[in-house]
């Protein structure tokens, strides 16, 4: 019983207008407007969201954890990218 | 709802180096991800138990479905169409959990199909009056929502968001059992016998669901070094008693157990023996319906294949190729 294998979609949802997509789980379905409806049915039966995207699985590229120090390490040193590495003088107050 | 503490294998520990930075993290209350390096056992307890728990919360639309034709009003059929709507998007919630660990779905349905998997042995018992739908409610969502609560700090990433979302939707399903309870204990002498029924039927198959006794339990130890598991079973069961006994008690119904009574000194309520036997059997296949369950399911499937069979064959022509704006 060799059951051919379904696609698998990410899932994103808009909660509010002006909020971005948010990822919140996956599905199976054959075809974009399967994975649509399936989505709807999954993931939002209690008014969770205005808007949803579909993207197929296979379509993301993720970085690999063990890259993780070479990726985002870096940044860890550049603490001048934040404004509260500068001294601002009390006499001025809101910058 | 209803996950069940079954017994996971044998594990043995991991010295690695790997295995001890594994655990370091652990230790660190870090979540796990799918790409994380993870000891082989870890994954397969994972694989086992969030299947195991996937396909309870599928079986378990079966018993409460036999009702909604006949729930006794609207808002009671409403109600309970969507608790059960609820249980589907559940399993298929707790599916994708597993899957990130490298199985796939159509293997898990089949290990469900082929009777190979086991779920909540709480599904093989029949619901033989509108009362059991409050029990079940009342009962079987109070116990599952006990084990599921500390799930939601699982160690594995994606299985504790599972269960976050899922505690959160599931907060109304044990209300609405209590609901139906209320009412009927609180109506005629029938109706307040068919309340008493049903929570004669469904306390000790309750009880069970929280899994065999710590002493017995011999690989729970596995699960809670690795933080997938965080109070065991008998201290998760003794919680459920505590907190239930005193709502039975204010709908005026009794428990079937004579040895039950509340110990002054430690603020407990002390419960007789569970018939383990019994649980065994379930288990097992020998319960009152686990046939009714599985036939269901296969029947179920089969009649969906021609859906699955079309679907992937219009998605192949490519006619539904269309994109759509991103909104």
């Amino acid at each position: 019983m060799a059951e051919p294998a379904t696609p698998l979609w990410e899932v994103f949802i808009r909660a509010r207008t002006g909020l971005a997509h948010r990822h919140v789980g996956s599905v199976h379905a054959a075809d974009a407007t399967l994975a649509l409806q399936a989505a709807r049915d999954v993931y939002t039966r209690r008014g969770e969201g205005l808007s949803i995207w579909v993207v197929p699985s296979d379509a993301i590229t993720a970085s690999d954890p063990t890259d993780k120090d070479m990726l985002f390490e870096p940044t860890a040193s550049k603490i001048y990218r934040h404004p509260t590495f500068y001294e601002v003088p009390d006499e001025v107050d809101n910058m | 709802m209803y996950s069940q503490a079954l017994n996971a294998p044998a594990l043995a520990t991991d010295d690695s180096e790997a295995g001890q930075r594994f655990q370091a993290r652990i230790e660190a209350e870090e979540r796990i991800e799918p790409n994380d390096w993870m000891p082989e056992a870890y994954r397969r307890t994972l694989i086992r138990q969030i299947s195991q728990h996937a396909h309870s919360e599928i079986v378990g639309m079966l018993p409460e479905g036999n009702w909604i034709t006949r729930a006794p009003t609207l808002r009671r059929k409403a109600a309970l169409l969507a608790k059960v709507q609820d249980e589907g998007g559940h399993g298929l919630y707790l599916y994708a959990a597993a899957e990130t660990l490298g199985v796939s779905r159509e293997e898990l349905v089949e290990q469900l199909l082929t009777g190979r998997a086991k779920y909540s042995s709480i599904f093989n018992y029949p619901t033989l009056s509108w009362a059991d739908i409050g029990a079940i409610g009342w009962l079987v969502d109070g116990a599952a929502i006990m084990n599921q609560i500390p799930l939601c700090r699982c160690s594995y990433g994606p299985y504790a968001r599972a269960m976050i979302r899922i505690c959160k939707e599931e907060s109304f399903h044990q209300r609405q059992g209590f609901e139906i309870m209320t009412v009927l204990a609180r109506g005629t002498d029938d109706q307040k016998a068919m309340a008493q029924d049903a929570l004669n039927r469904w306390w000790w198959p309750s009880l069970m669901m929280f899994g065999p006794p710590d002493a017995q339990s011999q690989h729970s130890d596995a699960s809670m070094r690795w933080k997938i598991k965080r109070f065991t079973n008998d201290s998760l069961r003794q919680k459920f008693v505590d907190a239930t006994v005193p709502q039975g008690h204010y709908l005026g119904l009794g428990f079937p157990d004579p040895e039950l009574r509340l110990n002054e000194a430690t603020g407990h309520w002390e419960f007789g023996a569970i018939d383990w036997d019994e649980f065994r059997r379930v288990l097992a296949g020998d319960g009152p319906c686990n046939r009714e369950r599985l036939t269901a399911r296969q029947r179920a499937h089969e009649d969906g294949a021609w859906v699955r069979e079309a679907a992937l064959a219009y998605a192949a022509k490519g006619r539904n190729g269309r994109t759509r704006a991103a909104a």
